[in-house]
Order: C-alpha cells, then sequence, then structure tokens
C-alpha cells in the first residue's frame, strides 16, 4: 500500500492503494466517480476510458501508480460551470445512447478526437473512434452527435 | 411495512427530483423500509398511479427499460389517457416492492401486450378523478372538460349548487393530491387489469406520435445516473468467480494458503463445482480470483464438438426432440412436377449475448431480508428465483431494478444476482459480484446454432409451387428465466431439473403465399447438457435471426433461379392470394417492402449484377438485397447497398433502408433510434458475430477473440421509413406494436443478398466475413 495524490476534475485527492492498482477501481471505489465503467479490464472496449492530459486513456490498464500528479477528467468534470460540454449537448440532442453504459467512452473519445481534429470526417470520425465499442450499435448517431459538437463548438470560437 | 401510503410519504418529493435525473430509484437515497416486501396489489389503482397535490402523477409499472425508451413511451400513453401534461409525470419501472410484477422485459411486450392495462389503469384514474370533480362542482360529469390535470366547468350548470360562475376550474393535485384512490380494479392478471373506463381513441391521444426525448438520456451523458453496478453498501465486500477451466471439469481440492497473503482476503466460498473468492477491495478480489489454487478433473469424454465441426455434427446427431412436421398442400407431387428444384444448406454458429458491461450484482442481506440491485430485465423472476435458491420466504426477497449494460436477453437468466445472493447468506455483508470480460464473453448464455436445408420447386414460369424448410438447431436444455434449478452457479452446485427444456427450432416469420408448403423441426443435444459455457437461452428475438437469414436467403436464391428482381417476386409471393390475417401482416409486408424499395431507389433486375461487369469492375463492388420479417405483429422490410472490396475482402454495408410497421407509433424519434440501432446489431451478427470453441472449452472470450461490429463499420447512411400498413390506417383503435427486435431478423438475409448481388457468391453461412470472399 502507498499513499498515492491523484488530480481528477480539478480536485485533489489522496488515497492509499497499491500502486499496481488500476486507475478504474481507484475512481470507482474510491472517489466515487462513476462515469468510468467497467467493460474488459484489457483495453479493449474503451467504456473505462478517462481524459489525461487530452488523451483517451484506458483506466482498466493504467497504473494508478503512473498517473499520479497528472490532471485527470472523467465524464462527470467534462461539464463547466453548470454548462454541459457541446459533446454531451449533442449526445442529448440526437438522442445517441440506447442502455448508454459505453456513451463514456464514446463521449470523451470523442472530446480526444475533436481537441485534435476539429471537423472530423465521416471516415475521420469511424477511424478515430474504432476503438470504442457500443453493443447497442449506436454508431451512426454518433457519429451524427460529433459532428453537431464540432459545428457547436466551431460557432462558438 | 412498506405500503404504498408510506412510499409516498417518504420518498414523493424524491421520486420527481429522481425522475427528472433520468431514473433511479428513491430506495437508493431514502431509507423506506427494512422488509418485508409483501406484492403491490395489481387490482388496486394506487399501485399503478400516485397524483400529488402539485398536480405531478408517477406511473409505476412492472417493466424494465432497456435502453430503448419504453419508460418515455409509457409515460406518453398514461399522460393521454389520464390526460395530464407530460412534463408533469414521472415513471417508477422493475422493481419487486413498489411495481407490479408485469414480467419485466421480454419478447417485446411492452407496448404490445402492457401498454394496454397501463393506458386502462390511467383511463380508470381520469375517470375517477372526473367524478370526484363532478361532486366538488355539484355538476354531471358531462358539464366538465379536462387538460393537463385541470377540469375545467364548460357545460350547462343549470340546477347545480353553485349559484354564479366562481372558481371553475379544479386541478387533480386539488382532488386526491396525497390522498389514495381506493378504486378496485378487475382483471385475472396484470394484462386483463381494468377499471370500467374506455380506452381513448387515436385521434384523441396528444402526447402519441410526438418525440419528447426520453428522460432517461441526461443522467447517461453527465454521469450522474446510478447504474446497478455503481450500487454500493455500508460494509460491502467484492466478490469474483473461478470458473472450471475446461467444460464439466469437476473440483478436486482448493488451496486458499495460496490467497491468504492477499490484502483485505475474506473467504473462498465453494460448494460443488462453484468456487469464489471474497475480498474487502475489487483489485484484490480480482488478483485472488486469478491467483487461487484449484485443482481440477477433466471429464472423461469430450463436452462438445469443436466449432469448426458443429454443423457437421448437427447434422449427423440423433434428436432430442422434434416438431411436428406443418404441411400444406401436396408437397411431394409438387416437387415432381416442378420444372426446376433448388436446394440449399444454410448455417448460423452459435452467437453469444456478449454484453458490454459483464454481468454483476449487488446482494445486501441486513434485516434478515435479501436485497438485490441488478439490471435484471426480470427482476420478478429473479426474485422467485433467488427465495427459491436461498430458501427464503418470496415477501423477505427485495429485487431492486436499475439500468444496465443492454444484454439482449441475457439477463432474462441472470447468474451473477443469484451468485451475489449466495455470497451475501454465506457471509452475512453486503457483497458486489462482477463476472470477469473472459468469463462473460465464455459463458454467458448464448443464442442456439441452427443447421437449415432448403427446398424449393419453381414451375416453368417462375412461380415458386413448393417449398420445405428444414431446421436443425442446437437447442436442447434451453434455459429457463432466473430458474433456481438452472443458472449457472445452481447447476455448479450440482442441481439437476427433472424435466430438461427440449428446446425448439423455429419455423420462419413471412407471408408468402406458397400452395405446397412443409416444415420440419428437430432439436439436437450436445454430449453435455449441463454445467456448459453453451448453455442457450434467449438472444434478441430467440432464433429470427438465424431463421430469417435462411429463408430469406433461399427465397433470394429462388427469384435468381426465376431471373426474376428480388423485390418483384416478393411482391408476386405476397400477392399471390388477397386473404389476410387479422393484423393484416400479409397487406403490411407488401406496403414495407413497396415503401422500402421507393425509398432506396430500387432498380429492377435480377441478381446478380453483369458478372462481365464485376469482372472488369474496379476494386470495388456494389450490389444491394433485400429481406423481411415480422415478429408477432410487427412487420420489415430491409434493403441493404453493401461495398464489397475485391482485395481485402471487406464488406461494407454503406446504405441501408429499413421500413418498419409496429402499428401506432409513441415516439417515432425515439423508434428511429432504436430501429437504426438494431439493424445495425442485426449487421454485427451478419459480419462477425460467432462463439468459437474446441473441445474443452470456449475460445471467443473478449473483444479480439469475439469481435462486434466497431465505428468502422457504420453505414453512410441509414434511413427509418415509419410504414402504416394497415387497410385502414386511421382506424381509432390502432395497435400499438413492439418495436424492440424485429429490425434484427431480416438484416443478416439483406447483406447475404447484397453481397450476391455485387459479387455473384452466395455465402450461406454466418457470419460473412469470417468465409472470406474470394472473387473468380
Amino acid at each position: 500500500m502507498a499513499a498515492i495524490t491523484l488530480r481528477v476534475n480539478g480536485e485533489a485527492h489522496t488515497v492509499d492503494v497499491e500502486p499496481s492498482t488500476p486507475l478504474l477501481y481507484v475512481l470507482r471505489n474510491d472517489l466515487d466517480l462513476s462515469g468510468p465503467r467497467f467493460g474488459c479490464g484489457l483495453g479493449q472496449c474503451g467504456a473505462c476510458t478517462v481524459l489525461i492530459k487530452g488523451e483517451a486513456v484506458r483506466s482498466c490498464i493504467r497504473p494508478v501508480s503512473q498517473v499520479a500528479g497528472q490532471e485527470i477528467t472523467t465524464l462527470e468534470g467534462l461539464a463547466q460551470n453548470g454548462k454541459l460540454h457541446p459533446l454531451q449537448q449533442a449526445w442529448i440532442d440526437e438522442q445517441v445512447p440506447q442502455c448508454g453504459f459505453c456513451q463514456n467512452g464514446q463521449i470523451l473519445t470523442a472530446k480526444a478526437l475533436l481537441d485534435k481534429t476539429p471537423n472530423p470526417t465521416d471516415a475521420q470520425i469511424r477511424a478515430g473512434m474504432n476503438g470504442t465499442l457500443c453493443r447497442c450499435m449506436t454508431y451512426y448517431r454518433i457519429n451524427a452527435a460529433i459532428k453537431r459538437a464540432a459545428s457547436t463548438m466551431k460557432g462558438a470560437l | 411495512m412498506n405500503t404504498r401510503r408510506n412510499f409516498i410519504k417518504n420518498t414523493g418529493i424524491l421520486v420527481v427530483g429522481i425522475a427528472a435525473t433520468g431514473g433511479g430509484l428513491p430506495e437508493l437515497f431514502a431509507q423506506v423500509a427494512t422488509g418485508p416486501y409483501p406484492d403491490p396489489d395489481f387490482l388496486q389503482l394506487d399501485s399503478w398511479i400516485v397524483i400529488r397535490a402539485d398536480n405531478t402523477a408517477t406511473f409505476f409499472v412492472g417493466k424494465t427499460d432497456l435502453g430503448q425508451g419504453t419508460g418515455t413511451a409509457f409515460r406518453q400513453i398514461m399522460s393521454d389517457e389520464l390526460d395530464i401534461a407530460y412534463d408533469k409525470t414521472s415513471c417508477v419501472m422493475g422493481s419487486t416492492h413498489n411495481t407490479v410484477d408485469q414480467g419485466g422485459s421480454g419478447g417485446s411486450d411492452a407496448l404490445q401486450t402492457d401498454g394496454y392495462p397501463m393506458r386502462r389503469v390511467a383511463a380508470e384514474a381520469r375517470r375517477v378523478l372526473l367524478e370526484m370533480g363532478a361532486t366538488h362542482f355539484g355538476v354531471p360529469v358531462s358539464a366538465l372538460a379536462v387538460s393537463d390535470g385541470v377540469i375545467s366547468v364548460v357545460g350547462s350548470t343549470a340546477g347545480s349548487r353553485i349559484p354564479d360562475p366562481g372558481p371553475r376550474q379544479v386541478t387533480y393535485g386539488d382532488l386526491i393530491g396525497g390522498r389514495r384512490f381506493n378504486v378496485t380494479l378487475t382483471g385475472k392478471n396484470t394484462d386483463t387489469t381494468t377499471g370500467i373506463a374506455k380506452l381513448k381513441p387515436v385521434q384523441e391521444m396528444k402526447n402519441v406520435g410526438k418525440s419528447p426525448q426520453r428522460y432517461d438520456i441526461p443522467g447517461k451523458v453527465d454521469g450522474s445516473l446510478k447504474w446497478a453496478v455503481d450500487m454500493t453498501a455500508p460494509g460491502m465486500v467484492h466478490a469474483r468467480n473461478v470458473r472450471p477451466p475446461v467444460a464439466g471439469a469437476t473440483l478436486v481440492s482448493i488451496d486458499e494458503a495460496s490467497v491468504k497473503g492477499i490484502p483485505g482476503f475474506i473467504k473462498v466460498v465453494s460448494k460443488g463445482n462453484y468456487v469464489a473468492v471474497v475480498c474487502e477491495r475489487e483489485e484484490n478480489a480480482i488478483r485472488a480470483a486469478r491467483q487461487l489454487k484449484v485443482e481440477w478433473k477433466k471429464p472423461a469424454t469430450a463436452p462438445f464438438p469443436a466449432s469448426d465441426k458443429l454443423f457437421d455434427y448437427m447434422r449427423a446427431a440423433t434428436p432430442s426432440s422434434t416438431g411436428k412436421p406443418i404441411e400444406t398442400g401436396n408437397v411431394d407431387a409438387a416437387f415432381a412436377s416442378a420444372a426446376t428444384v433448388v436446394e440449399a444448406e444454410y448455417d448460423v454458429p452459435f452467437q453469444g449475448h456478449t454484453a458490454i458491461g459483464p454481468a454483476h450484482a449487488m446482494a445486501d442481506p441486513s434485516n434478515g431480508q435479501m436485497t438485490i440491485y441488478t439490471n435484471d430485465m426480470k427482476s420478478y423472476g429473479m426474485r422467485n428465483g433467488v427465495a427459491q435458491f436461498l430458501g427464503m420466504p418470496r415477501d423477505q426477497v427485495r429485487v431492486i431494478w436499475m439500468d444496465g449494460p443492454q444484454g439482449y436477453g441475457r439477463t432474462a437468466a441472470d447468474d451473477a444476482g443469484f451468485e451475489a445472493a449466495y455470497i451475501a447468506k454465506e457471509i452475512g455483508r453486503p457483497v458486489r459480484v462482477q463476472w470477469s470480460r473472459q468469463e462473460e464473453t465464455a459463458w454467458d448464455t448464448k443464442g442456439p446454432a441452427y443447421a437449415f436445408k432448403m427446398r424449393g420447386g419453381l414451375d416453368a414460369h417462375g412461380n415458386v409451387v413448393a417449398l420445405h424448410y428444414d431446421a436443425c438447431a442446437a437447442d436442447h436444455n434451453h434455459l429457463g428465466y432466473n430458474e433456481h434449478e438452472t443458472v449457472l452457479i445452481s447447476q455448479l452446485m450440482g442441481t439437476r431439473k427433472n424435466l430438461i427444456s427440449q428446446g425448439r427450432a423455429s419455423l420462419p416469420s413471412d407471408m408468402y403465399v406458397i400452395p405446397n408448403r412443409r416444415s420440419t423441426t428437430r432439436v439436437v443435444p450436445l454430449p453435455m447438457p449441463f454445467e456448459t459455457p453453451l448453455r442457450t437461452g434467449n438472444l434478441r428475438d430467440p432464433d429470427g435471426p438465424q431463421v430469417q437469414f435462411a429463408l430469406e436467403s433461399f427465397i433470394d436464391e429462388l427469384a435468381h433461379k426465376a431471373k426474376a428482381d428480388p423485390v418483384e417476386f416478393r411482391l408476386r409471393l405476397l400477392q399471390a392470394s388477397t386473404q389476410d390475417d387479422s393484423g393484416f401482416k400479409r397487406a403490411r409486408s407488401i406496403a414495407c417492402i413497396k415503401a422500402a424499395a421507393e425509398k432506396f431507389g430500387w432498380d429492377s433486375r435480377p441478381s446478380p449484377k453483369s458478372a462481365v461487369a464485376s469482372a472488369k469492375a474496379e476494386d470495388i463492388l456494389t450490389g444491394r438485397g433485400i429481406a423481411c420479417a415480422y415478429r408477432s405483429q410487427t412487420v420489415v422490410a430491409t434493403i441493404c447497398e453493401v461495398e464489397v472490396n475485391k482485395k481485402t475482402g471487406r464488406i461494407w454495408a454503406k446504405r441501408i433502408v429499413v421500413a418498419h410497421d409496429c402499428g401506432l407509433v409513441i415516439n417515432p424519434e425515439a423508434l428511429i433510434r432504436v430501429v437504426e440501432a438494431g439493424t445495425l446489431y442485426g449487421l454485427s451478427r451478419a459480419l462477425h458475430e460467432e462463439v468459437k470453441f474446441d473441445t474443452e472449452k470456449v475460445t471467443s472470450v473478449d473483444w479480439m477473440t469475439s469481435p462486434a461490429l466497431r465505428h468502422e463499420d457504420t453505414p453512410e447512411r441509414i434511413d427509418v421509413v415509419i410504414v402504416n400498413g394497415d387497410p385502414n390506417p386511421n382506424r381509432p383503435d390502432l395497435q400499438h406494436y413492439g418495436a424492440g427486435e424485429t429490425m434484427c431478423k431480416p438484416m443478416l438475409a439483406a447483406v447475404a443478398n447484397a453481397v450476391f448481388d455485387a459479387t455473384g457468391l452466395r455465402h450461406r453461412r454466418i457470419p460473412i466475413r469470417s468465409a472470406g470472399i474470394e472473387m473468380p
């Protein structure tokens, strides 16, 4: 066990866990953040995605000791000043989710994608999002929501 | 005791707040009851509807919303019958202690079956409230009108005891807020529950046909929704299962010392061949499950053939049961005189449920009761099953339904809930059970594999004169719904149900008029029926995608032999009679095919496209295929356009049109999304999904070895055409049918038919991608 300090959604938290513990379990069980979800524990599906320094990271295979002190953003931290992120709003406007279990990973992966590629084509969306699985198969609406958010964010600049 | 009265009193405010954030249940936030938990009485109006002083209403329904918006639809239809504004309502679903047992989800029956008693009880509440209003104003009911929960005096009040106009409006909340209806309903069960009020004609329903946004979505995108996976309780611990390494292995010994040093290790729980480890922290439970040394003895004989020998095995196996042959006309004579006879075999492998989130549940044994927090679609069945499994009285078991990963029938037999309850009882603490990905993909329930043989006869004009459909399903010992004798933990503990379910091989769903027709079906067993990872259970429209793949591929093969356009060929088969069934499925099938063809811009010609053109063409070949199906009363026709890459063999469904007739549409925008996603789910089964196994174990264990549709497969365009093909489309009693599954059924054949159109190659085994595309 070791004391590790994490910066999550702008707040510092110190936890006492095995350094090898995957970040996912610390976020969910110690910090009560349920946005990231367990889907595979293998880094294959994306349900556990968080943002670390703007990158979409799979928290189920990232040891907590490796991310100490780094700024971590979860789904709960995406809204700013009580206002949903344009991606979240687009997800509502397009009525994207079915069961919704994977949508944490979809939204945060899309955030990382739009940060790098503000106006993605359909092909760029398909490629950029490809590793993030949805068993309800809401891919078509996710694509639409990403383009809608891109358009909103462009207008906001 | 947790009466409805207490429930309102203690949690009334919270219900509204929770509904606004998208689901969840008040018990999670308010300590309302310590049990026991008697069943809500479905014959009491108060069990279904609560109206508060602020003129808001909450509907309590015994269904579960798996993410297809049924909760929103219930609010729409019940708001309409009650005459209250949609946004003044909320919906509580699926928990055994505060909603009547309507069976949870299954069979896409939420609106088709359960929607009607919900409408009737809401209409009855409106009737009772109008009577109260009449008493309040001292006027006859005929002098009243109601809109958005406000009753107004509109007719003549001559002779009433109210001498002058004065206040002429009263709200539902004024009349009954905070009090019970105390109205007894009639009916033998929740399907037939009714008052004496009549339902509204479709034309008077204000919310039906509009598309309010689904109330569950905001909480799913801002992270605020609490799911079953998120449930905790004071003192809760974490458990993980340890499965036999090969199917049918028996436990010899456990070396508990192998995990004793793990921090927070609590216990190994074991009975028969069931083994689990329990630790204080989740990551340590995962480690303990990996580290525990267990000696297993392999079975003497192989539990099943390897997946690459499955269809040979099935075709040669002795059936465990045989369906009664169905025959119309004189099939033998028709084949004997047919100008052309076509034969083909089709194979569909086992396909897994493979939910995006593996099985999970939290069980709390506090107060001598057992409360299970779960995403079980059939929560009421789990309550009964767990009570029997643990030997507890029913009313001491409570199942609280919460959102979870869509499982397409996986949670109809919710193993994790039983496991959590068993371990919680053993150790006397709240326990969370979470399956691993590998465990879920290998050991979840499977849709049965099918081997088909089709035979068709054409006359000299290309008319279908005979059809023989022969289906063989590997479906012996099909799993029951949350049965205490058949869930996996029970099987592993050695329970053997006396009467093994025979399973079934199903018939296709079509309205084709074929004069001479024979259907033969049989079920074959695998060598090991128990404790097997090839347990068959209901997978989204349990057999529909399989059987419709065979039928609709073969219809295309017959059209090809007849040198006919596939759309025209199908329309000819449907129009060969003018007789229809009571639901007009034949007429509605014609309407859907025509609507799909029109939207797609179908070019009439036989398939395939010219082989010469294909040979000369670029690397990308294109083609289009159609297939159709019904489920219960819902009819679908799907057209798919594919691109086939000659070099890589990749198939891309570039464009899809789905014409969909489910009768009265409650929420068009929600329906369109359900149909889009369900169609892509069918595409995933067509192109990717297969459970592979050797002769000892399932080898499809994660998303690499068990691939599914991904973003790269997303079509460029999907059009959903909402069809109302009823001969009397404006009938005031137009029925609302289920829409959760039908769209999956035709997709497999639509893709196969499109690939044939593009390449001239007929694919008769699912998934199509794994067969490869070898160009001529």
